[in-house]
């Protein structure tokens, strides 16, 4: 498998392409350029951080690779597809099938159990019904909350309830897993347990990781790559040769 | 998203906020209840008035005259027709003609002469009519006293209420309060009266007396001594079996009889028929002929063919099929009325509708963005408001329809109550036919879906990236 990204990696194939992408928001009679000419490009089985300052756009950016929002221009490419073309249609499968989403405020729906909550994008994806609860089962014991399927996210940690937005993100097996500012509203403890899980998908699934965070320190251990983000523009990126972060992926894999 | 999957997470979030909910629920029962109650009210009263006609016996009778009469319904006829002194007369072989046509129940003559009748020694004059025994089914013996004539030919009588009220020395003054039958009828049945008429007696042919009697010479034309007669006073005892509530022979407006005779019987008496007089001078010869003839027909809808089969044989008819016509026209206005007024309370209920499913999406504002994040299309989230919309609909018609049908039945029952009070029958004026139910169930559903029109295409232009912002 991991030949097998290098290949395609190799062969000018990446998990997402950004070509001068553009986000400008009109606030009046100014214009907000939240990304402003971004090009990047991550390859499949990647664990990227998106670094920067509140406000950097960083957020923007990860929205508009979710296919969440639109390019004011430029292209993003997710799996050879440009974004930017597609319909809405196609934007809900893209964000149904191809990405999986975690936010900083973990973003369950109140209303419903764990087990609703990860059921629910198979509902959208039209899974058969006799297959869900053995695959909503799985997940939630995949992130140690097998005992907590019938409880409701009130009733959870912080820790619990995005273990549980990992599991809703990873039901429909997307390729590419978008993490905004995950440990953001945890503690260190959970916040690390957390990103223990996402290298874990990565690492065991070869899941190509975005991570946006505004910590360093987080980034350094478990990103292999870091791309800086200031006021709309990628001004620096940790290391700068992306064979040396492959060279300590495989170094990981068992 | 599957059907399945729609409606479950539609009755979820219905269930999520259950008052507000039930509440514009509850607002388009009212409103389906109010459709139900008025559209029911128009079909009950179109049904009462078709039920009340029908077995009137108005509508399933048609009247045979010869055109050579001077009563005539309709003149076009008698422009279009041949004139009036060469028609067919209507006699008794005109009568089993008219019965062997098809679809025709009977046909009988029409006999009433205007005469003396004795009760406990004080004399009335009155219009005496023969009433056929199938006539016992007509609406009008409904609220009858006593019973209907034992046999065709028994010397019984019947009596329309305001005569049994002027036997009994009773006056019935309009807009007074109605005495009732049974209060009429206590004293009068079982008694007897004498009707005095004038019989017909065809005089022997060629005899002395009735030479004489004409002043005509002796060998004059055979057809004329033929149609001579003679006028016997009579008198017939008849016991009195029953008073009528209604009139039975509403048809006949100015001529409308109060004292009935069993048919056999009337026509047995050959009392002198106002008709005679002429029919004498026009010389048809003996044959009796009758002034008109009522066809029963089979069912109400044959009615026009059997008109017009009667006329192609020479008479004139007349049924009230004609005036059904504009009453039919009249109910399908009053429906639509009461149907506008019913669907008032149905469109204010709409706006419920909207007014819920838009403070929905003020509310799920983020569990729309959450859910289009996850991979929820437009479609999905418009499906989903549609579905909670039709479902409120649906459930808001089911109720609705079993409350306009219990509003309906405590309206009749208040109605028969009063009707009782009133001594009057009861009546069901209620009608609530399946159409209806079904026909207001899939309004409610309709109307619910457009309602949800617009919540439903708001929530799903809703940005997520917005809506995940908003806390």
């Amino acid at each position: 498998m991991t030949a097998g990204s290098d290949q395609s990696s190799q062969n000018g194939s990446f998990a997402v392409r950004t070509e001068d992408l553009c986000r400008h928001f009109r606030m009046g009679e100014t214009v907000i350029r939240a990304v402003d000419g971004v090009s990047l490009r991550v390859r499949p089985g990647e664990f990227v951080a998106l670094l920067g300052s509140s406000g950097s756009g960083k957020s923007s950016l990860l929205n508009l690779i979710a296919g969440l929002d639109r390019p004011t221009s430029g292209a993003v490419m997710v799996e050879d597809r440009n974004l930017a073309q597609l319909s809405r249609e196609e934007l809900a499968k893209h964000r149904l099938h191809t990405v999986g989403m975690v936010f900083q405020s973990f973003n369950l729906v109140s209303s419903m159990t764990l087990a609703e909550n990860v059921e629910l994008p198979m509902r959208f994806a039209e899974v058969e019904r006799g297959k869900r609860a053995g695959l909503v089962q799985r997940a939630l014991e995949r992130v140690g909350l097998a005992a907590r399927m019938t409880h409701r996210p009130s009733e959870l940690s912080g820790g619990e309830q995005q273990r549980a937005a990992l599991a809703r993100a990873l039901i429909n097996r997307p390729k590419l897993l978008l993490a905004d500012e995950p440990t953001g509203n945890l503690d260190s403890r959970s916040g690390a347990e957390i990103l223990n899980f996402i290298r874990e998908f990565n690492q065991s699934l070869g899941m190509t990781i975005i991570l946006v965070t505004h910590e360093r320190a987080l980034a350094e251990r478990y990103a292999n790559r870091m791309l800086f983000l200031a006021d709309g523009k990628l001004v620096d990126e940790q290391p700068d040769l992306a064979g040396a972060s492959s060279v300590s992926l495989h170094g990981e894999r068992p | 998203m599957k059907t399945y999957d729609l409606s479950e997470l539609a009755v979820r979030n219905l269930r999520e906020s259950l008052l507000r909910n039930s509440l514009t629920t509850v607002g388009i029962s009212v409103g389906v209840a109010s459709l139900v109650a008025m559209l029911s009210l128009g079909i009950g009263l179109q049904q009462l008035v078709t039920r009340r006609l029908v077995s009137s016996g108005l509508f399933d009778t048609v009247i045979v005259t010869s055109r050579r009469d001077i009563r005539d319904f309709s003149r076009e006829e008698e422009k279009s027709g041949p004139s009036a002194a060469e028609s067919r007369i209507l006699d008794e072989t005109v009568r089993q003609q008219i019965e062997q046509l098809p679809n025709v129940m009977e046909a009988y003559p029409d006999i009433r002469f205007i005469t003396e009748v004795r009760y406990a020694d004080k004399p009335h004059l009155t219009m005496v009519a023969g009433l056929p025994v199938s006539a016992r089914f007509n609406d009008a013996f409904e609220g009858m006293r006593g019973s209907f004539f034992s046999s065709e030919t028994a010397p019984e009588v019947i009596l329309q209420k305001s005569f049994a009220a002027k036997l009994g020395g009773k006056t019935l003054k309009p807009g007074a309060e109605e005495v009732s039958v049974a209060e009429l009828a206590k004293p009068l049945l079982g008694k007897e009266l004498v009707m005095r008429y004038a019989e017909r007696v065809a005089a022997p042919a060629q005899t002395d007396a009735s030479a004489k009697g004409n002043g005509q010479p002796a060998g004059a034309d055979e057809s004329l001594e033929r149609a001579a007669y003679s006028v016997v006073s009579r008198e017939q005892k008849l016991t009195i079996v029953g008073v009528s509530d209604l009139d039975p022979d509403s048809m006949r407006g100015a001529a409308e009889a109060r004292v009935f005779l069993p048919l056999k019987l009337a026509e047995s008496l050959h009392v002198v028929q106002p008709s005679d007089l002429r029919d004498n001078v026009r010389a048809f010869g003996n044959q009796r002929s009758y002034s008109t003839i009522s066809v029963r027909v089979k069912n109400p809808k044959q009615v026009q063919s059997v008109e017009d089969a009667i006329k192609k044989m020479g008479f004139n008819t007349f049924s009230i099929l004609d005036a059904t016509r504009s009453l039919r026209r009249f109910f399908a206005v009053l429906d639509l009325f009461l149907g506008i007024f019913g669907s008032l309370a149905l469109a204010v209920a709409s706006i419920g509708i909207v007014n819920t499913l838009v403070m929905a999406i003020l509310e799920r504002r983020r569990e729309i963005g959450i859910m289009k994040a996850i991979g929820a299309s437009d479609g999905d989230v418009k499906k989903l408001f549609f579905a909670e919309a039709g479902a409120m609909g649906v459930l808001g018609g089911m109720v609705g329809v079993a409350l306009g049908w219990a509003i309906g039945q405590v309206i009749n029952l208040g109605t028969n109550v009063y009707l009782k009070r009133q001594a009057l029958p009861p009546e069901h004026f209620w009608s609530v036919p399946w159409w209806l139910v079904a026909g207001a169930i899939a309004f409610a559903f309709v109307v619910s879906l457009v309602s949800g029109f617009y919540p439903a295409a708001r929530a799903a232009r809703l940005d997520p990236v917005q809506a995940l912002r908003y806390e």
